[in-house]
């Protein structure tokens, strides 16, 4: 059984910034334990002999070239930003530091 | 709120700090590290309207996949061997989790169980001579976030604020993070391990050539960690992380503050709260910012849009054959190689000036004349604008006009003014000289009949310098220079009028 909590449910859905009812609390714990007990069974399979594959395709170090391309129109910029003024978004003021 | 502070020296008797620093230095690849947007940290984008160098990547649109940028790899191999690193045999991207307008995909691309340097140590130089090694925990590539500005408020502060606008211009700069170890034993020393070691990152950055490092624009930003604890003690305090250290100046001083801060209020029996502090330069004060809390819970997981970085032991080797020499080391061979004293060297690389005067002795130049023009008149000058000196004038015209002096043909009031011209762009200080007519006059002729007019309008000079008085001759000198607009060449001037005395 996994250690998903109501706790660690509300805790996630703080991180995540998401406003959870209680009813969607107990849901989401019920199934999230599900999804993290279905990975544990891999877990189970999977000996320390076998290494960490974060691609099913064993290649590396695909990268580019150092050479601009194209960017964005201001209006495509904006497209679908909630509030703007032509040159900066705007967003609500959120505690923290200026950048 | 004021703080309550404790004398330094006093703090010092009662604790030893401990530091830890975290350096930001923006690439300055043409690119930013994951898109192809062009990278304002480049000189080139450098002044590009907001929100102009935008992919669908930066905004984090759907869909958009990034790849890293091959150059910003190969700046951060190089600065990780730099910083006497390990580089990774396998190195890859992860994502840290958080939720803040400054980056809308709601993630940094960042690197966290496998950065691509790790392990290094890098040598520092104090003021009084000593070398300083400092260890080196991790260099890491990750992304820059965007800029937020707040609006609105009493203050303007974001206490007060009621909107903020973002530009995500800066979103995904190619960013190394280079994280020390713990450091220990500073002592009274520490406000000045702030400054040297901060100066030495930004040399080694400038020295590869993969930085503008400019702190006043945010290439190279530093986070000074410090906790106390009670001398004799090895059981480490609460350490605090001070942000906005924008200078060398105020690395000095914002370790210098908490630890008089830190001091006073475990003094009071107090304890310190693990937090994230503000500097403010105007002020010379931290204040807090954001507890050390849940937001902090980062959630790292790795990039599944990337695949792992192997670095070839090859192009290893090839970008460690390429270093330059290490900052330390440099500046003591130059210091020697010029014959400069400690305080004619720190005029020079307090002004940023180091390599330009290396130039411009390659160029032709004394160390000598090379030091006076570069600290002197074209400091003054790029003061009042307030530009680099080093982008007023080329090395090379500097090195022509201290030849041009060497020869007699421009005196030191004539080299100003035919820098003046190459400063507004009127070609080398030969074409200047040329140009504005401004060489020496030592043709015998024009000089002789410029001294005999002055001579008649003195008629006792003659006698006087006869009757030993030879300072006399000082009053004719100034009056041919002034009738040749201060293009005679004085020496000569002075041989004549006293040939003229001993007739």
């Amino acid at each position: 059984m996994s250690d998903i909590t109501r706790e660690s449910v509300e805790h996630l859905a703080m991180l995540a910034r998401i406003a959870l009812t209680e009813e969607e609390v107990t849901q989401l714990t019920g199934e999230l334990s599900q999804i993290v007990d279905a990975i544990a069974t891999v877990s189970e399979v999977a000996g320390d002999d076998v290494p960490a594959t974060s691609h099913p395709v064993p290649l590396s170090d695909v990268m580019r070239d150092d050479v601009p391309g194209e960017t964005l129109s201001l209006e495509d910029v904006f497209r679908g930003a909630p509030a703007h003024d032509g040159e900066r978004f705007r967003v609500s003021a959120i505690l923290g530091e200026e950048q | 709120m004021k703080d309550k502070l404790m004398d330094f020296d006093k703090a010092l008797e009662l604790f030893d700090p401990v530091l830890g620093f975290e350096v930001h230095v923006e690439l300055n690849t043409r690119t930013k590290m994951f898109s192809a947007s062009p990278n304002p940290a480049n000189p080139e984008f450098e002044d590009a309207a907001p929100n102009t160098l935008i992919t669908p990547l930066d905004l984090g649109l759907p869909g958009s996949m990034p790849v890293p940028n091959r150059a910003a790899v190969r700046s951060a191999i190089s600065l990780g061997l730099a910083l006497g690193c390990e580089i990774a045999e396998s190195s890859r991207f992860a994502r840290k989790n958080y939720y803040y307008p400054d980056l809308p995909k709601n993630y940094q691309i960042s690197q966290f169980d496998e950065p691509i340097a790790f392990d290094g140590s890098v040598q520092i130089e104090l003021s009084d001579g000593r070398l300083i090694d400092i260890p080196i925990e991790r260099a890491h590539i990750e992304e820059d976030a965007g800029k937020l500005t707040h609006v609105g408020g009493s203050t303007g502060r974001i206490q007060g604020a009621e909107y903020s606008m973002v530009d995500y211009n800066r979103a995904g700069v190619p960013l190394v993070e280079i994280v020390t170890r713990t450091i220990v034993g500073a002592g009274v020393d520490a406000p000045e391990y702030a400054k040297a070691y901060v100066a030495t990152i930004r040399d080694i950055v400038r020295g590869l050539g993969i930085s503008e490092a400019k702190m006043e624009r945010g290439n190279l930003r530093c986070d000074a960690n410090i906790s106390l604890m009670p001398k004799g003690s090895t059981t480490f305090g609460t350490r605090t992380e001070t942000k906005n250290v924008n200078s060398l100046r105020s690395a000095e001083r914002a370790i210098r503050y908490e630890i008089q801060r830190q001091a006073q209020i475990l003094a009071d029996g107090g304890t310190i709260k693990q937090e994230t502090r503000h500097w403010h330069e105007d002020t010379g004060r931290t204040s807090a910012g954001r507890p050390k809390s849940d937001a902090d819970d980062y959630r790292y997981f790795p990039e599944p849009d990337m695949l792992p970085l192997t670095p070839a032991r090859e192009l290893v080797e090839e970008l460690r054959a390429q270093l330059p020499e290490q900052p330390v080391a440099r500046r003591r061979r130059l210091k020697e190689e010029w014959g400069f004293t400690d305080l004619e060297f720190q005029d020079i690389a307090n002004g940023g000036l180091v390599d330009t005067v290396e130039q411009t002795i390659a160029a032709g130049a004394t160390p000598a004349s090379a030091r006076k023009w570069w600290t002197g008149e074209l400091s003054r000058v790029a003061n009042e604008r307030g530009v680099d000196a080093s982008t007023l004038v080329s090395a090379e015209h500097v090195a022509e006009l201290t030849k041009l002096i060497d020869e007699g043909t421009l005196n030191d009031r004539l080299a100003r003014e035919a820098l003046a011209g190459v400063i507004e762009g009127e070609g080398s200080p030969s074409e200047v000289v040329d140009k504005r007519e401004l060489a020496v006059v030592s043709d015998d002729g024009a000089l002789i009949a410029a001294v005999d007019e002055a001579l008649a309008a003195q008629p006792d000079v003659l006698q006087k310098i006869r009757d030993g008085k030879v300072q006399a001759a000082g009053a004719v000198i100034g009056a041919v220079m002034k009738a040749m607009r201060g293009q005679a060449d004085a020496g000569r001037v002075r041989e004549i009028v006293l040939a003229r005395a001993s007739n």
